[in-house]
């Protein structure tokens, strides 16, 4: 079966379909990891503790998905990315994958038995698995823009240089705090719509001081970027972009200024970075306006952003090698193969329409803020 | 590609799924029976089937928590250590990861958090399509991995691009409908059936056996055992057995699982006990019942059920046919377009990967003699002692699961569960059963796949990433201190749900107004 759509629109259409649900998890699942990381700062007693997790506790699962279904994506429609980033960012990934392990558990486990000590085990459990994942997201993220060092032989079997302390260099701890930075925000804006009182008074304060944060921080990346400070990588010949996914047949060299080459060339661009920076700063003020609603779409709008930032800097790029140009990524061939992106093209289409309105039913059912004494009464409530 | 490294990574994943399929079963069994028990509920409004619905969602919900943990790690895995076989399969066997999050785990997980906090902001007909839903999610769920997991077993639509080396999607069809993935699905769902009845019915004889909560007990304790019944008769008749004929490595795992080292004539008989010596290639001891295995793998009495031996020396055919691809691959690589290696490649191509097993003994394959491609034929042969016992424990505890559940469905007929005590212990002594059946039964599957991890595709040894020993001691160590002490606080937290009971969620009825109304007006 030949498929209608071609195989470079294709995987230019997956180039953006990976890019959505990046931010989808972001956004989404952005929040949860947001009140986690908040716990110990915006909760002081365990019943503002629980209004914080039960805040959360109908949507998390759901919101989880996203991160699930992003790594399914990678898998099927950038299978050789998928397969490379994985493993040479080895103990970087076991390290998020524990996190994500703990904190299913811990809120599910958290409140099923009153003991002190029990309870702020787990709202550490909760504190780590909030912060860790986002930091190492945004770590992996900025080193990803800076190439990583792996290396394809003849059969596609790649070998890594580098270790996890080497993902641990300025520009890449910088995109960490960027990352934290705008969930936390993300966080307080969700507990600043779903609760009240000093929890959301806190929530406002340290939520904003972040947002504040991440916007300085993100200009300041994109300085660094701009003044040349890390490795950009250009292609020079032997791509075809409607070609197969081969990724040793083309020459790549390393270019000062090759990541604003793309900005330059199509202004309408600068719109993601400056709705990255402009976003985090209007939403740290619509927080402190106690606005949740506007802060909560705006700061989803600024994650969007800065992702899309990272996306149009590197285009065509995906995972630049820092030890053997001619290895690097691109959307060109790191892809699946023809027949495969059109299928799951077919099934986005059904299906990603069908999640984001049961989606939005559920959110619109547990709408309101959370009842503390309706909470107290519930066997169900976290 | 270093043995220990090979070997690690193997340990590592089989730590890990076994785990994650701790929980999973559970899942889907409990995901049915809450909706069985939330329909009565609905459709007689009686509110003690409201309380049942609370109480065992309480129990999902614990253990769900574990299945979507432990599930992420799993998601993953395929990239951080199996590189090789994610660049090598990925779009095949990814493409059935995503849609299998974008259809089911999604609907599971989204519904999942309205189940527990939507009773008060739903219609009764609302909570009870949201319990459907995620029940739904939960068995979409299945069915896509085990059309990812069947793919391996039995690597059908999909064909070898020389340009990408890799296998690519040809027919997506022919991966959904594949037998042994469909045939895999309803066993494993069934399975998970027969496992979520058995936790209820095991749960409910202990209360009678304390004397405590009598009537939420019988009415579990008859939903179980129906329902398991039912589930237990599928899950033996309906065990994928059937599969087993559908290709030459199957039958190589057939042949190990009944422990045949020759083909006999047919119809077979079949060795209900034996000792396979693994190094003397034959039974130190069996007994055999006529008959029976002819019967079972081929559905008929005059076709033969081939043996070990026989099967080996097919695959040195493979092999050879393989070398022959391998070396027109090797010319494709410098001449994209070379007629004669095109040529080999469409002939051959298919049997490209039994020429990748011969890595295991050379590091380049060249200067091939014909006792590696013994060695190599011979590596295709799964441990058989392992194979025939998992085999059995599995098959003779489905057995036992049909019973139990049978006399369950006749005394809860009779209304007699409370005057046989014997059964109760029986019942509440049944409980790890299902869960050593369902690991069995992978081990079958997974480790009855090897030497490939892709049937004669892919062998498993050159799957793995290029880790170091290191990483991988780090990440196995981790794993094994975080999922013990979670496996702990699993456990304390079921066993005290357990023994706290229901009576938290029985708002509505105690048990002495409604102890008087007989059983057969219930509910």
């Amino acid at each position: 079966m030949v498929p209608p759509l071609d195989y470079e629109t294709l995987k230019l259409i997956w180039w953006a379909l990976m890019g959505f649900l990046l931010i989808g998890f972001a956004v989404m699942d952005g929040f949860d990891f947001g009140v986690g990381a908040l716990i110990p700062f915006a909760g002081k007693t365990d019943d503002e503790r629980r209004v914080m997790i039960n805040s959360i506790g109908p949507v998390w699962e759901g919101n989880q998905v996203w991160f699930v279904l992003a790594g399914g994506a990678l898998f099927a429609a950038w299978p050789t990315l998928y397969a490379t980033a994985f493993s040479a960012l080895y103990v970087g990934m076991f390290l998020v994958l524990a996190a994500l392990i703990i904190r299913p558990v811990s809120l599910v486990y958290r409140s099923k038995n009153p003991s002190p000590l029990w309870r702020s085990f787990w709202d550490w459990g909760l504190f780590i698995s909030g912060v860790l994942p986002p930091f190492l997201f945004g770590v992996v993220m900025g080193n990803v823009l800076q190439g990583v060092p792996f290396e394809f032989d003849l059969d596609m079997r790649a070998t890594y240089g580098g270790g996890f302390l080497s993902l641990l260099n300025p520009f890449g701890l910088l995109a960490g705090v960027i990352s934290v930075a705008m969930i936390v925000q993300q966080g307080a804006a969700w507990l600043c719509i779903k609760t009240d009182g000093d929890v959301q008074a806190r929530s406002i304060r340290f939520g904003s001081i972040s947002g504040f944060i991440g916007a300085a921080s993100f200009a300041l990346a994109g300085l660094m970027v701009w003044f040349g400070l890390i490795n950009e990588y250009a292609i020079q010949s032997g791509v075809d972009p409607s070609g197969p996914a081969y990724p040793l047949s083309k020459t790549v060299v390393l270019q000062s200024g090759a990541w604003m080459v793309n900005f330059w060339n199509a202004p309408w661009m600068w719109l993601a970075p400056i709705v990255g920076v402009g976003g985090m700063a209007l939403a740290a003020i619509m927080l402190r306006a106690s606005n949740g609603r506007l802060a909560l779409v705006i700061n989803s709008a600024a994650i969007t952003g800065v992702i899309a930032t990272q996306g149009f800097a590197m285009f065509p790029f995906l995972l630049p090698s820092s030890s053997h140009l001619a290895s690097s990524l691109t959307v060109w061939d790191a892809s699946s193969s023809h027949l495969t992106l059109f299928i799951m093209l077919v099934a986005a289409i059904i299906f990603m329409p069908l999640i984001i309105a049961y989606t939005s039913w559920v959110y619109y059912i547990i709408r309101g803020k959370v009842n503390l004494e309706a909470l107290l009464g519930s066997k169900e409530s976290y | 590609m270093s043995d220990t490294i090979v070997e690690l990574s193997r340990l590592q994943f089989a730590i890990t799924a076994l785990y994650h399929f701790l929980f999973v079963p559970l899942t889907i069994g409990l995901s049915i029976l809450l909706v069985i028990m939330e329909t009565v509920y609905v459709m007689t409004g009686r509110a003690i089937w409201k309380d049942m619905v609370k109480f065992w969602g309480v129990l999902f919900g614990i253990n769900f928590a574990m299945g979507v943990a432990t599930g992420i790690t799993m998601e993953f895995q395929f990239g951080t250590n199996w590189a090789y076989f994610s660049h090598y399969i990925g779009d095949v066997f990814g493409a059935a990861l995503a849609i299998e999050g974008m259809m089911a785990f999604f609907l599971e997980a989204t519904f999942v958090g309205l189940f527990f906090f939507g009773w008060d902001r739903l219609s009764k007909v609302g909570h009870l399509i949201v319990t459907c839903l995620v029940a739904l999610g939960s068995n979409f769920s299945a069915l896509w991995i085990l059309i990812a997991n069947g793919w391996m077993q039995n690597p059908v639509g999909a064909a070898f691009n020389p340009e990408t080396m890799r296998m690519e999607v040809t027919d997506f069809y022919a991966i959904i409908f594949n037998d042994v993935a469909q045939a895999k699905f309803v066993h494993t769902i069934s399975a998970g059936y027969v496992t979520g009845s058995i936790f209820v019915l095991a749960v409910s004889a202990f209360y009678f056996l304390q004397g405590r909560h009598r009537e939420f007990a019988k009415r579990s304790m008859t939903v179980a055992a129906s329902f398991g019944l039912a589930s237990a008769l599928s899950v033996v008749v309906l065990g994928d057995e059937s599969g087993y004929a559908a290709t030459e490595h199957q039958k190589m795992k057939l042949a190990a699982i009944e422990a045949e080292w020759e083909t006999h004539p047919p119809p077979a008989g079949f060795n209900l006990i034996a000792w396979p010596d693994v190094e003397r290639r034959e039974n130190s001891f069996e007994v055999k019942i006529p008959w029976l295995l002819g019967l079972i793998a081929t559905r008929s009495i005059n076709t033969e059920v081939l043996g070990i031996k026989d099967l080996v020396e097919k695959t040195k055919g493979h092999v050879k046919r393989g070398l022959r691809a391998y070396k027109a691959l090797q010319i494709l690589r410098q001449d994209k377009t070379n007629k004669a290696a095109l040529a080999i490649m469409e002939i051959d191509g298919k049997f490209l990967g039994y020429a990748l097993l011969l890595k295991k003994r050379m590091k380049e394959i060249k200067n091939v003699t014909p006792k590696d491609i013994e060695l190599a034929a011979w590596d295709t042969v799964p441990n058989v002692l392992v194979l025939f016992w998992s085999f059995r424990i599995m098959v003779g505890l489905g057995m036992f699961f049909i019973l139990l559940f049978g006399v369950g469905f006749v005394l809860s007929a009779r209304r007699s569960f409370e005057k046989n005590r014997w059964y109760l212990w029986i019942a509440l002594l049944s409980l790890p059963f299902p869960w050593i059946a369902s690991e069995l039964g992978w081990i079958v599957a997974e480790y009855g796949r090897q030497p490939w991890v892709i049937e004669g595709i892919l062998p498993t040894f050159l799957g793995v990433s290029n880790v170091s020993v290191g990483q991988l001691t780090f990440s196995i160590t981790g794993f094994v201190i975080f999922y013990s002490a979670l496996a702990v606080v699993d456990l304390y937290l079921i066993i005290k749900y357990i023994r706290r009971g229901p009576d938290a969620y029985l708002g509505h009825n105690t048990d002495d107004q409604i102890a008087a109304r007989p059983l057969h007006v219930m509910p």
